[in-house]
């Protein structure tokens, strides 16, 4: 680096001197200054939006069938009519039965166009990603914050809990769980609490026991990364000196220790949400997941794959999806790491 | 220390039989039992009725709970319902094995690249090599086996055509039960269903190792060692190295969980003959015995493991004392 350039840097660093700047504006501008985090941001608002608005980005609904045009590969098509296409051929202009298709990433088994599939793929990666953390967010919170206030007993018992789910090989048993729920909301329930489910799952395209499921899986950490938070905030002066003036325990819970216990779990859940959008599509690779023909890129994985020697795109493209999403959470969880981590500041 | 793997190994065994009580409530919960059909066809009632009460399944379910941990005792894991002629035993003895050679190859793996290359970047830190390597990692850590395996099926297996694409390389009889005959076939189909499992542990193992080995080297002691005038190596292997690798070994029972949820993916990607593919396929069965079963090995597998963390945690961090 040129002298010049350090002093530029120097000049850049302190021109808002004398200005006070709370925690929060330094990590921003700590985060801001990250380029590739910045850029993994980015990405991610970006497929947020591709999620939000599928149908302009996917030019087929993701269940259209075309059974004479399937497992075409990318950019190919078959012009079956094509004295009705020649005429007007454009990309996507035509309706799929038509012919002159051209499929840019290819079609499936069924004639599906792949590329409209993954565009409405990124609606379940990114809804699992959300509803995992807020679950496993909110149960962890409560959890830990609950046990680590409580202290004694309370915590103790709590925590055996804790410790019993963290010694016990959880995702088998979900998956035992989640085949259960299957099977139970196939028989179908007139009343109760399991038609409700049964009701709010339909809705969720057969999501919402994934949801529950990841958040079930990774609360456990959250729980314990919340009460070592509570642990070591409920004996700083400022809650002392609100429980002096007469704070109840609701006022001390909300008012000061969950503020501060919220952003470490929030960094936390965002360097989690790789594994949640990792383990919905390994829950739907193997049939747990969405019902068909919903489309998850584990399930298109799984339908791909057995075939891989002729289609290779099948298992190629929503296997790359998957990961250059998870690669641009990544990016963005880590600069946010780095960026709250006063520690770690100025190392990195 | 034996007195603490002792403890802890009877603290184990409440764990494990409640873990073993609610997968056997919640197995039995599901609706339809394993004699509802044959192929097509459902069963006639009166025959479902007979082999329901040669299973036992006809007696109230607590009485079949406890004759089921009776028969653990004794190492009966008990029958399989749709193949007569193999018990949960064989089934058990054909997986296992397959199971922890994938596992322990891939930790193997994951430690074996993962720990130099943190080092490796963590000792040119700020530099295009440290850049480089934490680049990488993050890719590691972003592609799950669930793509890698069928990207490496792809490339070495379909283009490149130098690996088989399926089937694990070593049958039973295995060496002491569950050790393979290293043959040039055993390593051959180990390979890509390794390194689908391993890449991703070592990449995350690197960026572990960096970010520990960074902490360490800023502490004081170790600048109190280098201002002794001792030699840079030194400074490194011997002061720096053991502390650094504490962060890691904490990810080790996370690892081997991950391990076990690749298993999952990468047995069924590759048609292994494993424990997990096994387990994968019987979920839509009613094979109350196997499933509880391999339940129950899973969770006394978790429990080593994490006991064997925290004895290399005890030895790597002399403050940790268990007694």
């Amino acid at each position: 680096m040129t002298p010049e350039k350090q002093l530029e840097q120097l000049v850049d660093n302190n021109k808002d001197l004398g200005k006070s700047r709370s925690p929060l504006q330094d990590a921003m501008r700590e985060f801001r200054r990250n380029k590739i985090a910045v850029g993994g941001m980015v990405f991610v608002v970006f497929v947020m939006i591709v999620a939000i608005a599928a149908p302009v980005f996917a030019p087929y609904h993701y269940a259209t069938q075309n059974l004479r045009n399937n497992r075409a590969k990318p950019m190919e098509g078959y012009d079956i009519l094509v004295s009705y296409a020649e005429k007007e051929c454009h990309w996507y202009n035509t309706p799929l039965e038509w012919g002159c298709t051209v499929f840019i990433a290819g079609s499936d088994a069924l004639g599906r166009d792949l590329w409209s599939r993954i565009v409405y793929g990124t609606r379940v990666s990114l809804s699992v990603a959300l509803a995992a953390a807020t679950v496993s967010l909110v149960i962890g919170l409560i959890y830990g914050t609950v046990s680590g206030y409580s202290g004694g007993r309370v915590d103790n018992l709590m925590m055996r809990i804790v410790d019993f789910l963290y010694a016990i090989p959880l995702l088998p048993i979900i998956i035992l769980m989640t085949v259960y729920f299957n099977a139970v909301s196939r028989q179908g329930a007139e009343s109760g609490l399991m038609s409700v489910l049964i009701n709010l799952d339909r809705l969720a395209g057969g999501l919402l026991f994934v949801f529950i499921a990841i958040g079930a899986l990774n609360w456990i950490g959250m729980a314990r990364l919340a009460r070592g938070q509570v642990l070591s905030y409920k004996e700083k002066e400022f809650v002392e000196a609100a429980r002096a003036i007469g704070a109840g325990n609701g006022h001390i819970i909300f008012k000061h220790l969950i503020p501060n216990v919220l952003g470490p779990l929030l960094i936390a859940e965002s360097m989690a949400i790789p594994g949640y959008i990792f383990l919905e599509a390994a829950l739907s690779f193997i049939g747990l997941g969405v019902t068909p023909p919903t489309p998850s890129w584990g399930a298109m994985i799984n339908e791909g794959y057995s075939g891989i020697r002729s289609n290779p795109h099948l298992v190629l493209f929503p296997g790359v999806a998957l990961s250059v999403l998870t690669l641009a959470f990544n990016f963005m969880g880590d600069g946010m790491r780095d960026a709250f981590d006063t520690r770690l500041r100025g190392r990195n | 220390m034996t007195k603490y793997i002792i403890r802890r190994i009877l603290m184990a065994i409440p764990v494990v039989f409640l873990m073993v009580l609610a997968t056997f409530v919640l197995v039995h919960a599901m609706p339809g039992g394993p004699f509802d059909a044959i192929g097509q066809r459902s069963m006639p009632e009166h025959i479902r009725i007979l082999l329901e009460r040669r299973y036992g399944l006809d007696k109230p379910l607590y009485q079949q709970f406890f004759d089921y941990l009776m028969n653990l005792l004794r190492g009966d894991f008990g029958p399989l319902f749709r193949q007569p002629s193999q018990t949960v035993n064989d089934i058990i003895a054909q997986t296992f094995p397959v199971s922890i050679q994938l596992g322990l190859m891939s930790v193997a793996v994951g430690f074996v690249l993962g720990i130099p290359l943190g080092i490796f970047a963590a000792l040119n830190h700020n530099t295009p090599i440290d850049y480089t390597t934490t680049f990488l990692a993050v890719i590691g850590v972003s592609i799950p086996a669930l793509v890698m395996g069928p990207l490496l099926i792809y490339t070495f297996g379909v283009k490149l055509g130098w690996l088989p694409i399926a089937f694990w390389g070593a049958d039973p009889p295995f060496i002491l039960g569950f050790l393979p005959k290293p043959t040039a076939d055993f390593w051959s189909h180990a390979v890509m269903p390794v390194f689908s499992i391993g890449t991703g542990m070592a990449a995350g193992i690197a960026r572990l190792t960096r970010a520990g080995l960074l902490d360490v080297l800023s502490s004081d002691y170790i600048r109190t060692a280098r201002a002794k005038g001792l030699r840079e190596r030194v400074v490194i292997v011997v002061h720096a190295l053991k502390n650094s690798l504490i962060p890691v070994v904490t990810i080790l029972g996370p690892l081997l969980a991950g391990a076990v949820t690749g298993s999952f993916i990468t047995e069924q990607i590759f048609a292994l003959n494993g424990m997990g593919r096994r387990f994968v396929n019987s979920i839509g069965e009613r094979e109350y015995f196997l499933q509880t079963s391999l339940v129950l090995v899973y969770g006394v597998l978790l429990i080593f493991g994490n006991l064997l963390v925290d004895i290399i945690y005890a030895w790597l961090d002399p403050r940790i004392r268990y007694d």
